[in-house]
């Protein structure tokens, strides 16, 4: 038997090989130019949405879709997301600032052409507010009058919460004291509208999970209608040509795709076939800042870095070892060697960009101070400190900073921790049964006020995983959330702020930065604190 | 024969029912629940979802629940994926970790049994230690280095193909020849191997001996018994092939089953993820069926029973 | 080819040293190891010695291979990575290798009922889901090393088990098997002595298939939780980690790959070498 006698089915092995192989090839027209061509925006999301019902949803891939297929009473303006008339066309607050009065457009129609009607939005307030469908938002509207009281079950008539809708084209909120950036929060998915026939034709309306969120069936009133859902591959929404302000749209369609590896996101990106990506591999940042510039957007981004201490523990119950952790933290180091995607280092909680607010207290870093403070605690020069473990949850990210904080405190203040690394749902479920001794964390605010930052540290709040309780922070807090007065109002969640900075159940290390590539055709792209985009005021010019 | 089959074919039956059991058991004991989320729920939301699902019911009714309803073939709502059933992903997703897998093992095929068979002819020449050391560098370089090499080379340098995706024919090659390349390489290693078995045997020198020809001898005595160990591979390395691969899958933004197997498992989607391993574990069976029978033809020597 | 017993070690070495490919083999795994054992010596610096300003560094003369991302000498994390990534190579293939040996040799020599019995819970097995399996067992017996070799053998014995039971299936039917039963040689003896030498060269062929699967799925299980946990590392995660960065730092891919392709090829030769010595269908050649 000799070897060539195989060559024959070896040959024909190749050949195949190369014939599938030159079928993709030739020099084909770019996905991203095609498109550009189309008015087709091709987006990268980051993860395949669990649903796209607005009172279900609790994700920010889930909101990128949503608020292309719904709006609510109020929209978002593309640079600064000040708000603009949305649903409503014009709206009053009465003095006090505690009742809004929404005049829906007339033209505001359903994608099926049903008009939009107070009733709508009635109807909607009640289904997210209604203890049956148990919707994880459902806070957002607590600042309505009786609506947490309605939501908890104590009160069942739903004509006592503060949501009138006295003729079809009227909606009027009351709110239990005002709140200075109500109106931003309306453009929260929380308060979108939904088409009832639409979900009561798909079953009970606080069931979730229905078919009413699948192309075909989906009724919308914003500017895109649902087209395509492939799951785990992309979901497609095209122009809605009944939209009251379709003129301004100048997307035909917007094409998201569910991408989870930055990498291959990126990859993707630069074979053209994005517009946009959901965020920049980390160690890609600095080859895009020196070589592709114009590729590559760091904006701020209203959230913060943390780490959690459990507080019920020893050493952590001391404060004076959690100020001494956090004070030996070089942030700066950390920022510019180890996240490098231009965030701030952080020596407060809440992040800039919060409504008009800043903390007025201030971390300081001090190794000496740290280590003085660590031996007025019993460990002089980290002698007999226990070893503790620091929970993180699996990723490339968070594995780093984790590293550089264990060498940190080992040079300045002679202690080992030791690492532990999670699978994410483990980890979510130590930190939240306090099995932990210092955990890594992330926040993003949900809307820009530092209420939505401080409020989650009051005692026994849900995400306040450190078990630290300080009664005066709590009545700051909440008389805050009470306060007419714009500046009373800042200084109390300034006194608060200070209370947690000095008291350190968390150690913030930066705030968060949104990253981006995007494609030199896109326009109307804007740098906005909570990364949205207002997909009307967006357009792709060809070639460019 | 028949017999045989049905036999077996019973046999899946407490099969299917001893995984699915181990693996409720296993999911319902790792940490952390289908609504255990980034912002707590509250204890009300995670009430309400509870009672929806029917998790709040005792965990040994919740299971009985969960045969009872697997015996009509519901595999029950997903918890994460809040508007589809596991029965509408399971149909979304197979068919593309079919096609993909189909494609791969094609590739696998086609390239590791010749290499394979013209090592082992001359084993030590030229040709055998230039195949085999293709071989070894396939086996050592892990597909999450071989698949972005290859985006680099033909997507990004060459610009021939996407870089990831699934729609078009074009989408199919960089995926399928990353998921190919490590069976490819297995499969060589394996034919060679269970050739250099069969060559020195004495049926083999008989014929030899009694003049037929080099490539008779090979087609007609050696192929087959010499390519057992490769289909005993075959069987669940082609199961783990057309159930999809969680890697190459997600390296290419590929939808298939194998991603959403693992991401399942990481939601604690419970009923996805029982869902899967019933369809993975019936997929099994059958490939191993598949290949006991393919063993019992190529070498009657190989039936475990007398009756097939 | 009739009845032909095990060859004695004396022997056996004798003929496993004419392979020369295979001594060359052995030399480079034992340098390998021995550079990992002692790597405390060898490491010109301390693994886990940061420094952030550095980050990642192309190879110099300083650090030969280059630094990783937080400014780590690249060499020193691969040396004592290896001190991981041996023991699992070793350990985990170990287990696989005599479980899936042991089982799928007495299902296939059995044949019949228990066959079928046996078989079936390995199909069973197949099918488990392992990301959760490795869950389980850190979060019910806590994290350590020797769970990691419980997880990585409890998968990987199963296909060995299927290759092995085809060939016994196979080979107990031969006449030289057929005559050992008639001679009342005992079913242990027969299996021993007569069955399983004559499945080596498959057997070790998968078996060196195997050491990548385990050194690359330690890296898995250490994502998971369960196996390594920084600032350690081993040659799986920095191969993994080496993957995430290789459009910017490609030697932080290279170098941990190169050195498993080098171990994998030095093992391949000494399996070759091993597999001649103890097959006894090559007795008279080389």
């Amino acid at each position: 038997m000799r070897p060539d006698e195989w060559r024959g089915p070896l040959a024909l092995a190749c050949t195949l090989c190369a014939a599938v192989l030159s079928a993709g090839c030739g020099s084909r027209e770019r996905p991203v130019d095609a498109a550009s061509r189309q008015g087709v925006l091709l987006l990268g999301n980051l993860s395949e949405p669990k649903d796209l019902d607005p009172h279900v949803i609790t994700g920010v891939s889930e909101f990128n879709i949503v608020s292309a297929l719904l709006e609510g009473l109020v929209a978002e303006g593309p640079q600064d997301l000040a708000p603009e008339p949305g649903a409503a066309e014009s709206w009053s607050v009465s003095d006090d600032g505690t009742v809004y009065t929404f005049t829906l457009r007339q033209n505001g129609l359903w994608s099926n052409g049903d008009p939009v009607t107070s009733a709508d939005f009635m109807f909607s307030f009640r289904r997210m507010l209604s203890p049956e469908l148990g919707s994880p938002y459902a806070y957002m509207l607590f600042g309505a009058k009786n609506a947490e009281a309605y939501h908890k079950g104590s009160i069942t008539n739903f004509a006592d919460v503060g949501f009138e809708a006295p003729d079809s084209r009227t909606v009027r909120i009351t709110l239990n004291a005002p709140i200075p950036y109500f109106l931003s929060l309306l453009a929260h998915h929380s308060w979108f509208p939904v088409h009832q026939p639409t979900i009561r034709a798909h079953g009970a309306e606080t069931t979730i999970g229905t078919a009413w969120t699948k192309p075909g069936s989906f009724v919308g009133n914003g500017p895109f209608v649902l087209k395509t859902w492939e799951p785990g591959n992309r979901i497609e929404v095209e122009v809605n040509d009944s939209y009251w302000d379709r003129a301004r749209v100048k997307l035909n369609a917007i094409k998201f795709y569910p991408i989870g590896d930055h990498k291959i996101e990126e990859r993707a990106f630069l074979a053209g076939q994005l517009h946009v990506t959901g965020t920049v591999p980390l160690d890609r940042i600095s080859y895009y800042s020196s070589t592709r510039p114009e590729l590559l957007r760091l904006n701020p981004y209203l959230g913060v870095y943390y780490y959690l201490f459990n507080v019920t523990k020893p050493p952590l119950n001391d404060v004076r070892v959690r100020r001494a952790l956090s004070m030996s933290v070089n942030r700066g180091q950390i920022v510019r060697y180890v996240t490098k995607g231009g965030e701030d280092p952080a020596f407060c909680f809440t992040p800039p960009g919060a409504g008009k607010y800043s903390s007025s207290a201030r971390l300081d870093e001090d190794a000496a101070g740290a280590r003085a403070l660590l031996a007025s605690a019993g460990y002089p020069g980290g002698t007999n400190f226990p070893r503790i473990a620091l929970l993180y949850n699996n990723s490339d990210a968070h594995a780093r900073i984790a590293q550089s904080l264990r060498q940190m405190w080992t040079t300045q203040l002679g202690i080992d921790v030791e690492l532990v690394n999670m699978e994410w749902k483990v980890y979510l479920d130590q930190t939240q049964s306090l099995k932990y001794d210092i955990a890594r964390a992330g926040w993003i605010g949900d809307y820009a006020d530092p209420n939505t930052f401080l409020d989650m540290w009051v005692t026994g709040g849900g995400n306040n995983r450190t078990g630290w309780s300080n009664r005066q922070y709590d009545i700051l807090v909440s008389q805050a959330a009470a306060e007419p007065n714009t500046e009373e109002r800042t200084r109390r969640f300034q006194q608060a702020e200070a209370i947690l900075l000095e008291e350190s159940p968390v150690m913030p290390i930066y705030f968060y930065r949104s990253k981006s590539l995007v494609h030199q055709s896109v326009r109307g792209w804007y740098s906005t604190i909570l990364d949205r985009h207002p997909y009307k005021h967006v357009y792709l010019t060809p070639g460019g | 024969m028949k017999r045989f089959l049905l036999g077996r074919i019973a046999q899946t039956v407490p099969v299917l029912w001893a995984t699915v059991t181990i693996a409720f058991v296993l999911i319902r004991l790792a940490p952390g629940g289908p609504f255990t989320d980034e912002r707590n729920y509250t204890a009300e939301s995670i009430q309400r979802l509870n009672a929806h699902y029917g998790l709040d019911d005792p965990v040994p009714v919740q299971y009985v629940r969960y045969l009872g309803r697997l015996l009509h073939g519901d595999l029950g709502p997903s918890f994460k994926y809040a508007n589809r059933t596991v029965n509408e992903i399971i149909a979304d997703t197979f068919p593309v970790s079919l096609q993909l897998g189909a494609l791969a093992l094609l590739f696998a095929l086609a390239m590791g049994i010749p290499a394979g068979i013209v090592a082992a002819l001359k084993p030590h020449s030229a040709w055998d230690n230039a195949v085999m050391t293709l071989a070894l560098l396939g086996i050592s370089m892990p597909s999450f280095v071989l698949g972005p090499l290859l985006v680099m080379f033909f997507s990004l340098r060459l610009g021939w193909l996407p870089a990831s995706g699934w729609e078009s024919w074009p989408d199919r090659v960089l995926p399928a020849l990353t998921l190919g390349a490590v069976y490819a390489a297995y499969i060589a290693r394996m034919s060679r191997a269970g050739m250099l078995e069969i060559l020195p045997m004495d049926f083999v020198r008989t014929a030899r001996a009694k003049g037929l020809g080099a490539a008779a001898v090979i087609v007609r005595h050696v192929l087959k018994p010499g390519m057992i160990p490769v289909v005993s591979f075959l069987g669940p390395a082609t199961a783990g092939l057309v159930t999809g691969s969680f890697v190459v899958e997600t390296l290419f933004h590929v939808p298939g089953m194998g991603s959403m197997f693992v991401v399942g498992a990481f939601n604690r989607d419970y009923s996805l993820v029982l869902g899967m391993v019933v369809f993975y574990s019936a997929v099994i069976s059958i490939f191993n069926l598949g290949v006991d029978v393919a063993l019992g033809a190529m070498d009657p020597r190989m039936r475990s029973h007398r009756r097939i | 080819m009739t009845l032909q017993p095990a060859r004695t070690p004396p022997r056996l070495w004798h003929r496993f040293r004419r392979h020369r490919a295979a001594i060359a083999g052995l030399a480079v795994l034992g340098l390998i190891s021995s550079a990992s054992v002692f790597a405390p010596a060898f490491a010109p610096y301390p693994p886990d010695a940061q420094n952030l300003e550095l980050g990642a560094a192309a190879p110099s003369t300083e650090h030969l291979l280059g630094t990783d991302v937080l400014g780590r000498d690249l060499l020193s994390r691969l040396l004592h990575g290896g001190r991981i990534s041996l023991a699992v190579g070793v350990c985990g293939t170990l287990v696989s290798l005599i479980i899936g040996v042991g089982y799928g040799a007495l299902s296939g020599y059995t044949g019949g009922r228990l066959d079928d019995i046996m078989m079936r819970v390995v199909d069973v097995l197949y099918a488990l889901p392992f990301a959760v399996l490795v869950i389980v067992l850190m979060v019910v017996f806590g994290r350590n090393l020797v769970l990691m070799f419980v997880a990585i053998g409890a998968v990987e014995w199963l296909t060995m088990a299927r290759i092995v039971r085809g060939q016994v299936l196979a080979i107990r039917q031969e006449p030289y098997v057929k005559a050992a039963q008639v001679l009342g040689f005992s079913h242990a003896r027969i299996l021993f002595l007569h069955v399983l030498p004559n499945v080596i060269g498959p057997v070790v062929v998968y078996t060196t298939l195997t050491v990548p699967r385990v050194i690359l799925l330690e890296a898995f299980i250490s994502f998971l939780g369960l196996g390594v946990q920084p600032p350690m590392s081993s040659w799986g995660l920095l191969i993994r980690e080496g993957a995430e960065t290789m459009d910017s730092f490609p030697w932080l891919m290279v170098f941990p790959g190169a050195e498993l392709a080098l171990a994998l090829f030095a093992l391949n030769f000494v399996g070759d070498g091993l597999r001649d010595a103890l097959d006894p269908r090559f007795a008279g050649k080389t």
